[in-house]
């Protein structure tokens, strides 16, 4: 019991419970040691967090590869390739901050265009960065490969167009194998022979190589392979069978079993309800809503009828349930405190 | 000649032992800022031994629980800066360590939000406490933040995607032009060393104020009027609280 | 890979509800805090048995 150890104050604990919340307690005390714990918490959140890694582990789901991509699922990169190459791929689309728009303006709130006033400072030029880069690279030991690159360079861009959607229209019927990509008869000029080189990198491994390497050796920057990537379907597969997507809460989820970030719950939520589920500008609406929310809780005990819900959800009667009992039998009568000590009406 | 006969050993005389300045110092900064620190947390008061009565509830443990796993998480993550950020993926020993950063994350937030329900239903902003909820609220945003670069410097196929999806929210409103989450060298200096100093710095914050202004009192006792409502209170001089009744029934 | 107790990088369980769809584990832990809670509101304190 505390009792031994609780020391009364100058003031009872019926005056000093009723003075305003901003006055100090001067009321009884109780022996409260914070330091010992302080360091009990952290010793029973270490042996907890030591027993739980113990027992269950912790997940790390290996990360994928263009290698495996391109093994796995050679017709969604080829296809995806292309995009990047005529530049309708998700990436070379984007907008701010990857690139500028062809037409169109992005995510708005309202009127507001806040995506496209932030500017390009992550530039990515998909067809040269995915596709004609790389390449270059590989036909310096591929005589056939540098001629179809020179006749791609030298072609109009409506030219350049024209092979590239014929490609992708023909990767329909085409069939892959260990030669290559087969494709129906049409005119898909040097495109097709690049292709074939690209997804030959790509099977190697030596496309993730040449996207990671950074022009001064060192790089931890992985934005070009991972928006590759990211425009393909098999990451997005990958991620559908992980329940990791928007539209299965994905944001609070885990690789296999364990918890995830159920924090996050609130922001995800949006995104499975109306209108967010079909709008075009959903991020942005749902970041406002949640800037909109956060401040609510930030100003909580400014905001009328927020800040009276404790008053009315009777939890508090609960956690004080001791201190409302003493307060009780100590007003039935007990002694009238000093006069000094008695709170007047103003 | 009582000098002479006393044999007394008495301490040297310390002028600055209570911190008062010495004659002509009190205009100093240096002088000034130690006094009114000193003055709005003197040591009785930043580190009591004593809590008022009503202080005697385990939902008063979830605020010291959060901080005993913020506690793990920086120890752990000390161990993981030091072998690197390949070690976890390459040593048993790593993954133990990793899964010891992870969990105590786990507990963290877990005992974060039940600490922030428990502060709510005490309505724990009354009385010039408003500032104490409000660097709660923004210690648990930049924990948020805290533990997504986390999870994105984990390089493995969950920061692959959590980047790749993440950037679209960012980039809407702009800011993915400043911070690049594929960006694996940003993500990893954020989260070791910006947002865990911004953590601590917020919950410093709120531990000061929680010790300058006391654990609040309890609500009225239900039936039992003391002021109208149980907003943010301005301090005043003299309680406005209805007098009781002397034999103690209820008005 | 280390060898645990409990594998939980097997495919993961999700329970649907309506729009609402949530993993096991983190309905646990969600279970876990409420559970928590209102056991801290319930359970008396008693301050003297820590002290010494």
């Amino acid at each position: 019991m505390s009792g031994t150890a609780e020391r009364p104050g100058s003031d009872s604990l019926a005056v000093a419970s009723r003075q305003p919340d901003a006055e100090p307690w001067h009321g009884p005390t109780i022996r409260y040691d914070l330091v010992k714990e302080f360091l009990v918490a952290v010793v029973a959140m270490a042996v907890v967090a030591v027993a739980l890694s113990a027992i269950l582990s912790s997940p790390d789901a290996r990360p994928l590869t263009i290698r495996q991509w391109a093994q796995a699922d050679p017709s969604d990169f080829v296809a995806t390739a292309v995009t990047e190459l005529n530049g309708t791929s998700p990436t070379a689309t984007y907008g701010p901050p990857y690139n500028q728009w062809a037409s169109g303006e992005g995510q708005k709130l309202g009127p507001l265009g806040i995506e496209r006033w932030a500017g390009v400072h992550v530039p990515v030029d998909t067809s040269v960065d995915f596709v004609l880069a790389p390449l270059g690279v590989a036909a310096q030991s591929d005589p056939a490969l540098a001629a179809a690159l020179r006749q791609y360079a030298s072609a109009t861009a409506g030219r350049q167009q024209a092979w590239a959607t014929a490609y992708g229209n023909g990767l329909a019927h085409a069939g892959f194998g260990d030669g290559g990509v087969t494709l129906p008869p049409g005119r898909y000029g040097p495109v097709a022979p690049m292709m074939t080189g690209l997804l030959d990198m790509a099977r190697t491994g030596s496309l993730d190589a040449d996207l990671l390497a950074s022009p001064q050796f060192y790089g931890t920057d992985y934005t070009k392979p991972l928006l590759f990537l990211a425009d393909g379907s098999f990451m997005a597969n990958q991620a559908q069978a992980q329940h990791l997507t928007g539209t299965q809460w994905g944001m609070m989820n885990e690789t296999g079993n364990y918890p995830g970030q159920a924090w996050l719950w609130l922001y995800t939520m949006w995104y499975q309800v109306k209108p967010f589920t079909t709008t075009g500008n959903a991020d942005a609406l749902v970041w406002a809503t949640m800037m909109l929310l956060t401040l609510g809780l930030l100003l909580v005990p400014f905001i009328p009828g927020v800040r009276s819900i404790p008053r009315l959800v009777p939890v508090y009667r609960l956690i004080w349930r001791d201190h409302y009992r003493r307060l009780a039998a100590a007003s039935a009568g007990t002694v009238v405190p000093p006069a000094a000590q008695q709170p007047q009406r103003a | 000649m009582s000098d002479i006969t006393d044999t007394t050993v008495r301490p040297a005389p310390d002028p600055l032992a209570d911190g008062t300045p010495a004659p002509g110092d009190e205009r100093m900064w240096t002088a000034r800022l130690r006094g009114a620190a000193v003055r709005a947390l003197p040591p009785g008061k930043l580190l009591p031994d004593r809590q008022p009565s009503y202080v005697a509830s385990w939902v008063y443990v979830f605020g010291v629980l959060t901080l005993g796993a913020f506690t793990v998480i920086c120890l752990s993550g000390v161990v993981l800066i030091l072998k690197g950020p390949s070690w976890w993926h390459e040593s048993s020993v790593g993954l133990f360590f990793n899964s010891i950063h992870l969990w105590s994350v786990e507990l963290f937030f877990f005992f974060m939000v039940l600490h922030l329900w428990g502060k709510f239903f005490m309505a724990s902003w009354r009385g010039n406490r408003a500032l104490t909820w409000m660097t709660g609220v923004i210690a648990f945003l930049t924990s948020v933040g805290t533990a997504f670069t986390g999870y994105l410097s984990q390089q493995n196929f969950d920061s692959q995607w959590i980047g790749t999806q993440a950037k679209d929210g960012l980039n809407s409103v702009g800011v993915g032009s400043f911070f690049n989450v594929l960006n694996f060298g940003q993500m990893l200096l954020w989260h070791v060393l910006l947002l865990p100093l911004g953590v601590a710095v917020l919950v410093g914050l709120h531990l000061l104020l929680v010790r300058r202004r006391g654990v609040v009192r309890p609500l009225p006792a239900p039936g039992r009027a003391r002021h109208r409502g149980v907003g943010l209170q301005v301090s005043s001089a003299a309680p406005v609280a209805e007098e009781p009744a002397p034999d103690g029934a209820d008005r | 890979m280390l060898s645990t107790l409990v594998d939980l990088s097997r495919p993961g369980h999700y329970l649907h509800w309506g729009f609402i769809q949530i993993s096991v584990a983190n309905a646990v832990v969600i279970g876990l805090m409420i559970v928590t809670f209102v056991v801290a509101v319930v359970v008396p304190f008693r301050a003297g048995g820590r002290d010494r």
